[in-house]
């Protein structure tokens, strides 16, 4: 048998193996893609300031390197990722790494907020749906459910803006936090949580979805198992059975979907930011594209990539310690 | 000597369907006794029937089973979790499903324990190290934090037993326990179950179409057909002389239970038929397939008729020529 | 968002080829499956719609035709009000219908081709071909989906067949994981192992022998695929780089957004047809779901 921590070891280990190719992979076709795309960052900051000659155009470019060779461009920005160094950003015209690291916070905080509402409201309708399998509460819920999984998150961001700050008043719809006060302690957290609480939401409504049906599915599938009547069988209440016994079985199918929807939830950070004015990485994300600003755009594809590959390793350790039946290899 | 437990005409049914048309039969403390027949006859929802963990769906109609003073067919869901796992357990066929694949299976003897005994975790774990000892798992102390996967499959059986057995109940129910298993393991796991229920006192109800299983390890059998009772008797009796034609065709039918009759030595006889064709009959369920077969069968289903001294048949046939006899005996 | 959600079959459900016997039985389960029957109703409903909108709705319908921001049903000939530029809400919703289809099956069919592609080479040849594959789709399920899709838009213009490729292209790893999965069950089946024997080709062996079989799964995540490539199209024509020439859904909750405090029906119409159009093709996966896999239907 295979220790906790031997497991623990082996997923960081997989994982710390699989971040490198993964990585360069991503470089490379970035790359490549990024070559097709016409129109450069001199071009749109000689279209935007409008005052432009072909010489200082050149002299910009000669500047970011845009003048070399492909494969040196893709050798140099190599060599200085393996230095941490992601470049600068010509439009913003400070470094990559240090417009990254101010936005990452706000991407990070969206992101976890958004899968833990995602997991917890996703596991507890299914659970609820499964428990009262053909009874109304099931039918309910399933319509609510179809209603989350046919939405775009961000209408339902948008009409929650509707309903929850124009017409209640209750919560704020711009910013990550009140401006111009200094909180701390549980008012901090509070501020904090009001505003976090509709962009979460927003980018977690599609996925509570996809959560919720298969954890339904999944947990009618456990109430037919045999330890199911075994645990029956040894005079546990109803509740301890489901709880203890059958939840922990039905989550592993869903664990195992988490880590595949990850980048698909993170790429909804990009709408669900420009929703509600989130100073996260993808309304960078959206500058760096419209600004033709590459080291910047690279920088931020690499970022969330690494975001995801970290998260899908917390989610293998949880996986691991749901199913013990998987030996991490 | 009072029965331990005693089944009045139970009726289990889904629906649309009767599966269990009125049975009657009792368990003596300390015995074992086999439920005998083909599958889909019924004997595993009875079974499961007693300690009322049905299928969905499925519910007792009607009738009584009586167990220390009490009708668990109309016991309070409350008084049921109070007898499963500690007056009555269960032990299923299937070892591998029939644990929970993500808990150690320490985890899972000790909360059957600690549900119905007022013991420590502590403590607990020691009663449960002491459980897996006493079923031959070897090493118990290290084989207490190991999952399901980690056992083969007569080991899971056996792990099964200690949870079974784990509150030192007084009636074990034994759902095929040993037909998921090599043959080479079988008979290690009735030994072991068989030498529990004398060490501990506990009463066995054995389920299983294995006869030779009934031979060697049952006090008593009954032998359902299509949800009814054909035969009941002690498996002394039962083997030297059946009294139901389709115990008859059974035993025909099943090698084993005696030396010279081997599969390589002699052919299996074959009941020509099937179950299916008992549904919608009036009379006999076994009509159809009886080579005995007399018009007075199709009329209704026999009565469980005495034979002999705790012997027992549901047939016209052998009722009329059991009368015969006793009349010829007599006048 | 891909076609790796929840309505994806588990891989193990493997369907013989289609009988006439068999597909008997699947037209009468289908007819008698409600919510594959409303789903298909809604959208024969939608595609009417989209195809009647120049009768409906002559002329352009980015054209001023009244009063700006008309509440709906203020003006009885423009029923569902007028946008912040005087444009009938009703001719737009009814020509961003077509936009919303046409995107939504241009965008699944190349995720579907590409998937397919990918899944079936892999599953079928297994070894190291399988396994560059295998990376490859995890790389690309690595990068986050509608970022992706956005960076393609920006390498070509925002025109409507580049929007479908770029969509396409960040949705296929789902439903390559789908295939793969497929064929690696049904490759060790005894049908494909007589077709081995018999020295058929291997194009010949994944089109005719196991195509057929694996094509349930298949169908059943087209649906879905169309349904998160319309999100995906509104979603990216709502960040207002969708294609400017033509009326979205998409971009009409964008230009809408502005007036959300006070005309907030601008944003609620369009949502809400983008809503019913996705619904309803989750309703038909699922539907397809329940008839072409039986064994995996939910209680």
């Amino acid at each position: 048998m295979m220790g906790v921590l031997d497991r623990t070891g082996t997923i960081l280990r997989r994982t710390a193996i699989q971040v490198l190719p993964t990585m360069v992979g991503i470089i490379i076709l970035c790359f490549f893609l990024l070559q097709l795309v016409p129109g450069d960052v001199a071009d749109v900051l000689a279209g935007e300031s409008g005052s432009a000659t072909a010489e200082t155009m050149a002299a910009l470019r000669a500047r970011i390197g845009l003048d070399q060779p492909v494969l040196t461009q893709l050798v140099t920005y190599l060599t200085n990722l393996a230095q941490l160094d992601l470049g600068r950003s010509a439009r913003f015209n400070l470094p990559v790494t240090q417009l990254i690291a101010e936005r990452l916070p706000g991407t990070l905080l969206l992101m976890l907020s958004a899968l833990s509402m995602a997991l917890v409201f996703g596991v507890l309708f299914g659970w609820i749906m499964a428990v009262f399998a053909g009874r109304w509460p099931d039918r309910l819920l399933q319509v609510l459910v179809l209603v989350f999984y046919s939405t775009p998150g961000f209408w339902i961001g948008l009409m929650a803006i509707v309903l929850f700050s124009v017409k209640l008043g209750w919560l704020p719809s711009n910013g990550s936090m009140t401006v111009g006060v200094t909180l701390s302690g549980w008012d901090l957290i509070a501020d904090r949580a009001k505003y976090l609480l509709l962009p979460s939401l927003a980018m977690a409504s599609f996925f509570i979805a996809v959560y919720a049906r298969l954890t339904r599915a999944a947990m009618l599938e456990v109430q037919g198992q045999d330890f199911m009547r075994t645990a029956a069988a040894k005079g546990l209440h109803p509740a301890v059975i489901q709880f203890r016994h059958a939840l922990r079985n039905a989550l592993i199918p869903v664990t195992t979907m988490v880590g595949l929807h990850l980048g698909n939830l993170l790429g909804g950070a990009v709408v669900v930011e420009t929703v509600y004015g989130w100073p996260g990485m993808g309304r960078l994300a959206l500058e760096a594209v419209l600004g033709r600003d590459f080291n910047l755009l690279l920088g931020v594809l690499l970022l969330s990539s690494l975001l995801v590959i970290v998260t899908n390793a917390a989610i293998d350790l949880l996986h691991g310690w749901l199913d013990p039946r998987i030996e991490a290899h | 000597m009072a029965p331990l437990l005693e089944v009045q005409d139970l009726v289990i049914g889904f629906p649309q369907a009767e599966i269990v048309h009125g049975i009657d039969f009792h368990i003596d403390p300390g015995e074992t006794l086999a439920l005998v027949g083909e599958s889909g006859c019924g004997k595993s929802i009875t079974a499961l029937g007693l300690i009322r963990l049905l299928p969905q769906g499925a519910a007792i109609r009607r009738g009584r089973v009586l167990f220390e003073g009490m009708d668990l067919a109309t016991a309070s869901p409350r008084q049921m979790r109070d007898i499963r796992g500690k007056r009555i357990s269960l032990i299923l066929q299937e070892p591998m499903t029939a644990l929970n694949p993500v808990l150690t299976i320490g985890r899972q003897i000790a909360e059957v324990l600690r549900r119905h005994e007022p013991i420590s975790a502590a403590a607990a774990e020691r009663r449960v190290v002491e459980l897996l000892d006493l079923v031959g798992i070897v090493e118990p102390q290290r084989r207490y934090h190991d999952f399901p996967h980690n056992f083969s499959g007569g080991m899971r059986q056996r792990v099964m037993i200690a949870m079974a057995v784990a509150c030192n109940p007084r009636l074990v129910i034994a759902d095929e326990p040993t037909t998921a298993l090599d043959v080479t393991i079988q008979a290690q796991v009735l030994d072991l179950l068989d030498g529990l229920r004398r060490q501990l006192g506990m009463a066995v109800l054995l389920i299983t179409h294995d006869l030779g299983v009934v031979a060697q390890w049952a006090d008593r059998v009954t032998v359902m057909y299509a949800g009814r009772i054909a035969e009941q008797a002690p498996v002394g009796a039962f083997f030297a002389a059946p009294r139901h034609p389709y115990a008859r065709g059974l035993l025909g039918a099943s090698v084993g239970h005696e030396e010279e009759a081997h599969y390589t030595t002699r052919r299996l006889a074959e009941i020509p038929g099937s179950v299916a064709s008992a549904a919608g009959l009036p009379g006999c369920p076994f009509e159809t397939r009886c080579p005995e077969a007399i018009p007075a069968c199709g009329i209704r289903p026999p009565a469980l008729e005495p034979v002999a001294a705790g012997h027992r048949v549901a047939c016209v046939v052998e009722a009329a020529r059991t009368g015969a006899n006793h009349a010829a005996a007599h006048g | 968002m891909d076609g790796s959600t929840s309505a994806a079959p588990a891989p193990a459900a493997i369907t013989t080829p289609l009988r006439p016997a068999v597909r008997g039985r699947m037209v009468r389960a289908a007819l008698r499956n409600p919510s594959l029957m409303i789903g298909v109703l809604i959208l024969l409903a939608v595609i009417v719609v989209a195809i009647l909108a120049p009768l409906l709705f002559p002329g352009d319908p980015q054209d001023m035709v009244a009063d700006p921001t008309l509440w709906p049903g203020e003006d009885p000939q423009y029923p569902l009000g007028t946008d912040s530029l005087g444009r009938d809400v009703a001719a737009g919703l009814a020509y961003g219908a077509r936009v919303s289809l046409l995107m939504g099956l241009a965008a699944a069919v190349i995720g579907l081709v590409i998937g397919i592609a990918v899944g079936a080479t892999g599953g079928f040849f297994g070894g190291w071909v399988d396994n560059v594959l295998v990376r490859l789709t995890e790389l690309f399920q690595t990068v986050p989906t509608f970022l992706l899709v956005i960076v393609i838009v920006a390498i070509g213009e925002p025109s409507a067949p580049v929007i479908a490729w770029a969509i396409g292209l960040a949705a296929w790893p789902g439903v390559a994981r789908l295939v793969r999965a497929q064929f690696r069950s049904l490759r060790e089946t005894d049908f494909v192992m007589a077709a081995r024997a018999l020295g058929y080709s291997a194009p010949r062996i994944i089109l005719r022998e196991i195509m057929p079989s694996a094509l349930a799964p298949i169908i059943v995540a087209t649906s879905v695929l169309m349904a998160n490539a319309i999100l995906t199209e509104a979603g990216l024509s709502f960040l207002n780089m969708g294609d400017p020439n033509l009326m979205s859904w998409g971009s009409m909750i964008g230009d809408g957004r502005a007036l959300l405090r006070t005309e907030w029906y601008l944003t609620a119409l369009p949502g809400a047809a983008i809503a019913i159009t996705v619904l309803s093709l989750n309703l038909v996966g699922d539907g397809l779901n329940d008839v072409l896999n039986p064994r995996s239907g939910q209680a």
